[in-house]
């Protein structure tokens, strides 16, 4: 997993030049489509850290998710934050539900942490709803265009829109890189692997797993106060199951514990939606099947068949 | 062999039989040149599919009905559907995909408040008029944009607002309120409590039912005995449960007067079995489901038009209950967009600021067939359309009008001005 030398960090910067260059040769529509997808894909790569790499099967990310767009939205709407220190709140609002999250949840293993992440995101998006008339409920609200500026620049326009996603996708990517090759990304390995004998070696599976939640969270609230910023909404359907299930969609579809599957993952899942609308009004019957192909044909994923094919030193 | 000198007795009976075909269709205005594109964010799967299904419905029927009679300014109009699966980041996607992918003039037909919210941030963006057929106040509060109106379906605050007076008149005075425990429980609760207190009434007890229950008999007992109408706006499946647990708890012993919004039963058949308790009470509803009596002149045409008969289900199912207050909202939005496209003289996306300017410098809609849920006022600087509500009682399983409301009736004081903001 650590091996390749340079060939994945040039992998990797690879991929963020062609995205880079992708604003010039893509329409704006599809420019646009590819901001949001780098933003879903931060999200995805905060639940790859704590699924893929860690093992932690969560089903309450949508929690971190919402954490993070209201920590952002919520400032903007009603102090007038501007985007820059809002986008700050919230990646500090992913991380610190995480960890809060982990305290109690990580009491718990396997199925019962998955109900456990379960019942704290539904608590969470109750809760939204319950304070309505500070979150806006289930309606929601639109963040006002002055929050919406960072350096001069409009986010709700093309150019810089696509230019911040893609900062905070890159930075994400290579942060998520540099961790996974790093001991404390081989710790969490270990922690997925066998947790037991990381216990005998003298780890502390409980400390690794609520750092690695954490970090999964922080990735989780920029993914979030991203949307906010970006996308101009924060609502409470961001906190509901559908948001939990999503990231981890799109890390089987893409590999888990591959750090460049929760990209694919997205882009292939937002894909697919968006050629299976234009040919029918079922579109959701090809994305079902397309899943049910994975599990048949590729458990592993795509990056993670591949990897385990033919490029063995893909991260 | 045939040419055009020497047809063949075939060819010639072909052309004949298209002559005679265009002769007989003296009524057909045929459209031309580029078809006028609309985008419609339907709700097509999600917990909006039942309204979206009708939603499509009587769009189809009403875009037949416009290019039947020449189109707007003579040009064809397609309707291009997209399913937004009642989420509003989809349904943000979902303006894009037709605005920037199909090319359409504009986007219009959106139901659910939350979709609502999370689309009209990126039409204002890309400058797309974005003409929604939800209910929700957000419009008339001014929490969207210039680009967003309502200009065929009046707002939850005007909907609640003026049946006040006929509960306390007619029902009691003394109301206890059960609702769901989200925004569309929340806009009931608030304008409700205004208006009855504005009729020498009060709501005694507000219950809030958090929106994941799915029995509700553990809060029957908070309601006050004294409670002389019960005000109830319970949606989604859980609804049947209500009423049946409802009338479990009250038995064949006294109860309260019944009083709630038809969204609890829109698409549900009222004679369905379980929902006997609600025998006698009555319900708000925006176009009344089972044909009335005194129905305006166009309402037999419009039912056919779209498909329904005149209880309200379709002609080809009668199982198949509508959506009937709220769905002619995406046939009058149709013809509002019509008659302000024909205003401004409307040639392509480059006049959709002169568009949205056109449609708000109108004012009266008159009952017509462009209408026929009622006259209507739309209030340019709001961007909300205001018109009459009905209550209707529950007799013998059937909705039956007994109330119509007045226009004025509904009308309040201005919360934005939208022709002041910048396009």
């Amino acid at each position: 997993m650590t091996g390749g030398g340079v060939k994945p960090w040039a992998l990797h910067l690879a991929l963020i030049a062609v995205l880079l260059t992708a604003q010039f040769w893509l329409s704006p529509y599809h420019a646009t489509n590819l901001a949001r997808i780098m933003v879903l894909a931060v999200f995805a790569m905060g639940y790859n850290l704590a699924f893929g790499y860690t093992g932690l099967l969560s089903l309450g990310h949508a929690l971190l998710l919402a954490a993070g767009m209201y920590a952002a939205g919520l400032p903007a709407q009603l102090w007038g934050w501007g985007a820059g220190p809002a986008f700050i709140a919230g990646v500090a609002g992913g991380g610190l539900m995480a960890a809060a999250l982990g305290l109690l949840a990580l009491r718990t293993a396997g199925v019962s942490f998955m109900i456990v992440t379960l019942m704290f995101a539904q608590a969470g998006y109750l809760t939204l709803l319950y304070f309505a008339p500070v979150t806006g409920g289930d309606d929601g609200f639109a963040v006002a265009a002055a929050s919406r500026r960072l350096l001069g620049f409009d986010l709700s326009t093309d150019t810089p829109r696509f230019l911040a996603a893609l900062l905070i996708f890159a930075a994400g990517l290579l942060i998520s890189l540099a961790l996974i090759r790093s001991p404390f990304g081989r710790t969490m390995v270990a922690m997925r692997e066998n947790e037991e004998r990381s216990r005998m070696l003298g780890y502390n599976p409980f400390t690794v797993k609520l750092a690695a939640l954490t970090i999964s969270g922080l990735y989780s609230g920029a993914a979030g106060a991203a949307y906010a910023l970006l996308f101009g909404y924060v609502g409470a359907s961001f906190a509901t199951i559908q948001y939990s299930i999503l990231p981890m969609l799109y890390v089987l579809l893409g590999g888990a514990g591959t750090t460049l599957g929760p990209f694919l993952g997205a882009l292939v899942m937002f894909t697919l939606i968006e050629v299976a609308t234009g040919l029918t009004s079922a579109y959701l019957f090809f994305v079902g099947a397309a899943l049910v192909a994975l599990v048949l044909f590729a458990p592993k994923g795509i990056l993670g068949t591949i990897r385990e094919r033919w490029v063995r030193w893909l991260p | 062999m045939t040419n055009l000198l020497h047809p063949s007795r075939r060819g010639l009976l072909m052309a004949g039989g298209a002559g005679l075909l265009t002769a007989a269709l003296p009524g057909h205005v045929a459209a031309q040149g580029a078809p006028i594109k609309i985008g419609f964010q339907l709700h097509r799967t999600g917990i909006g599919a039942a309204y979206g299904r009708w939603y499509e419905r009587t769009a189809q029927a009403a875009l037949k009905a416009i290019n039947d009679g020449g189109g707007i300014a003579g040009r064809p109009v397609e309707l291009l559907f997209e399913d937004d699966a009642t989420d509003p980041k989809r349904g943000s996607e979902v303006v894009d995909k037709l605005t920037q992918s199909d090319g359409c003039d504009l986007v219009m037909g959106t139901l659910f408040s939350h979709v609502v919210m999370g689309s009209a941030p990126r039409a204002g963006e890309l400058k797309v008029p974005y003409l929604v057929c939800s209910e929700g106040y957000h419009v008339a509060s001014g929490a969207l944009n210039r680009w967003t109106l309502q200009p065929g379906i009046t707002d939850v605050r005007a909907q609640i607002s003026t049946m006040a007076p006929w509960v306390a008149a007619n029902l009691g005075k003394k109301v206890t309120m059960v609702f769901p425990d989200y925004a569309f429980g929340h806009d009931h609760r608030d304008f409700f409590t205004t208006a009855i207190q504005a009729q020498g009434g009060e709501v005694i007890a507000q219950i809030a039912v958090p929106p994941t229950e799915t029995s509700f008999t553990r809060y029957f007992p908070q309601i006050p005995t004294e409670t002389e109408v019960l005000y109830h706006v319970m949606v989604g499946p859980a609804v049947l449960t209500f009423v049946k647990e409802l009338g479990e708890f009250y038995g064949t012993g006294a109860k309260p007067a019944l009083f709630g919004f038809i969204d609890s039963l829109e698409a549900v058949d009222t004679a369905t079995p379980g929902l006997e308790f609600l025998e006698g009470s009555h319900f708000w509803e925006a176009h009344p489901r089972v044909k009335p009596a005194d129905a305006g002149e166009h309402e037999a045409a419009y039912r056919a038009a779209v498909g329904v008969d005149d209880n309200g289900a379709s002609v080809s199912d009668a199982a198949d209950v509508s959506t009937y207050s709220h769905m002619f909202s995406t046939w009058e939005t149709l013809y509002f967009i019509k008659q302000s496209m024909e205003a401004a003289g409307y040639t392509g996306p480059a006049d959709r600021q002169k568009l949205v300017e056109a449609m708000e410098a109108i004012s009266d809609l008159p009952y017509g067939i462009e209408r026929p849920q009622g006259a209507k006022r739309f209030n340019g600087k709001t961007h909300q359309v205001f018109g009459s509500q009905n209550i209707s009682q529950v007799q013998g399983g059937k909705l039956v009008k007994v109330h119509t409301t007045t226009i004025e009736e509904g009308v309040y004081e201005d919360a934005v001005d939208y022709t002041t903001m910048s396009f």
